[in-house]
């Protein structure tokens, strides 16, 4: 499986996310500069972390109108895997591929730590290689990243089952959250399930030399091993 | 021709920023504080008598995110 890591101006986790792809058996990441306007010969598409554009106007505002964008949205609507972690989710909002918007952490400091996530939905192409209830314990790194939507698309992203990730405690009771996001969430997907936005970094969680080897699990899913 | 777009958090979202903001206010003994909202404001010049349609547009699309924000265009 060949994915595409799209580098943006400002984009710094595309390098962790290559070297924790290509350390997966069967899956290949290449970079993308975000001029590029062509995604053919990739089977997936990751917008990684950072802080694209400086971040200026609104996290993700302005990489929305990036040339390859075009190209990832004609990817993700033909069906195709795309995941955005962190500024990537925030860039996938921002481009309406996900409902609802990251706003600053309820607390306004930046965090970076390692927090618990709970799957809440297993058998979709990114966590389809977890337990249900499984609890993963993978690091964030933000100021932006309490989620926010209006009462009627948290309605209907409960309804769909929608919500990949929440928050939680070691033992899984969604008690903790870090940031404020609404109903504890932590990552969503659009209503087709290709498309993946989560505040946390798997790629940070791939090494036992980092800490936890608990974010292969996702990109483990998408390959589909 | 200056025209200046207006951006505010919506009233149902948190602004936290705000919310510290009106704090400090408060600290430094400012009385009846009630509630403070931080947003930002974009002043374009135009060369030339600028499109209104266009404007509302980018205000929508590029400078507010309707999600999270509301704007005001004047000038």
């Amino acid at each position: 499986m060949k994915f595409a890591v799209i580098r943006f101006p400002g984009s710094n986790c595309d390098q962790d996310c290559v070297a924790a792809i290509n350390g997966l058996p069967g899956a290949k990441a290449d970079f993308v500069w975000h001029k590029e306007s062509s995604l053919s010969g990739f089977d997936a598409v990751v917008l990684p972390g950072g802080f694209s554009y400086g971040d200026y106007l609104r996290c993700g505002a302005i990489a929305r109108f990036s040339p390859i964008m075009k190209s990832v949205r004609d990817f993700a609507g033909a069906g195709a895997p795309v995941i955005g972690i962190c500024n990537g989710f925030q860039i996938l909002c921002e481009a309406g591929l996900l409902p609802g918007a990251l706003v600053r952490n309820r607390g306004l400091h930046f965090l970076c730590e390692h927090v618990y996530v709970r799957v809440d939905r297993v058998g979709t192409r990114f966590t389809r290689g977890a337990l249900t209830g499984g609890v993963l314990r993978i690091p964030i790194a933000h100021g932006e990243g309490c989620y926010f939507a209006d009462a009627e698309t948290l309605r209907q992203l409960k309804a769909e089952n929608r919500i990949l990730l929440r928050y939680c405690d070691e033992s899984g009771r969604t008690t903790t959250n870090p940031n404020g996001s609404i109903d504890n969430i932590a990552g969503i997907c659009n209503e087709a399930g290709n498309v993946f936005g989560l505040m946390p970094h798997p790629e940070r969680a791939c090494d036992p030399a980092l800490g936890s080897t608990d974010g292969r699990v996702i990109f483990e899913s998408m390959i589909g091993i | 021709m200056k025209v200046v777009v207006t951006v505010m958090p919506k009233p149902s979202v948190l602004d936290p920023q705000g919310a510290a903001t009106a704090e400090a206010m408060r600290h430094s003994g400012l009385e009846g504080v009630a509630r403070v909202r931080v947003g930002k404001s974009i002043e374009i010049e135009f060369e030339k008598a600028p499109d209104q349609a266009k404007i509302e547009q980018i205000a929508r699309d590029l400078l507010s995110n309707p999600v999270i924000e509301d704007f005001t265009i004047s000038g």
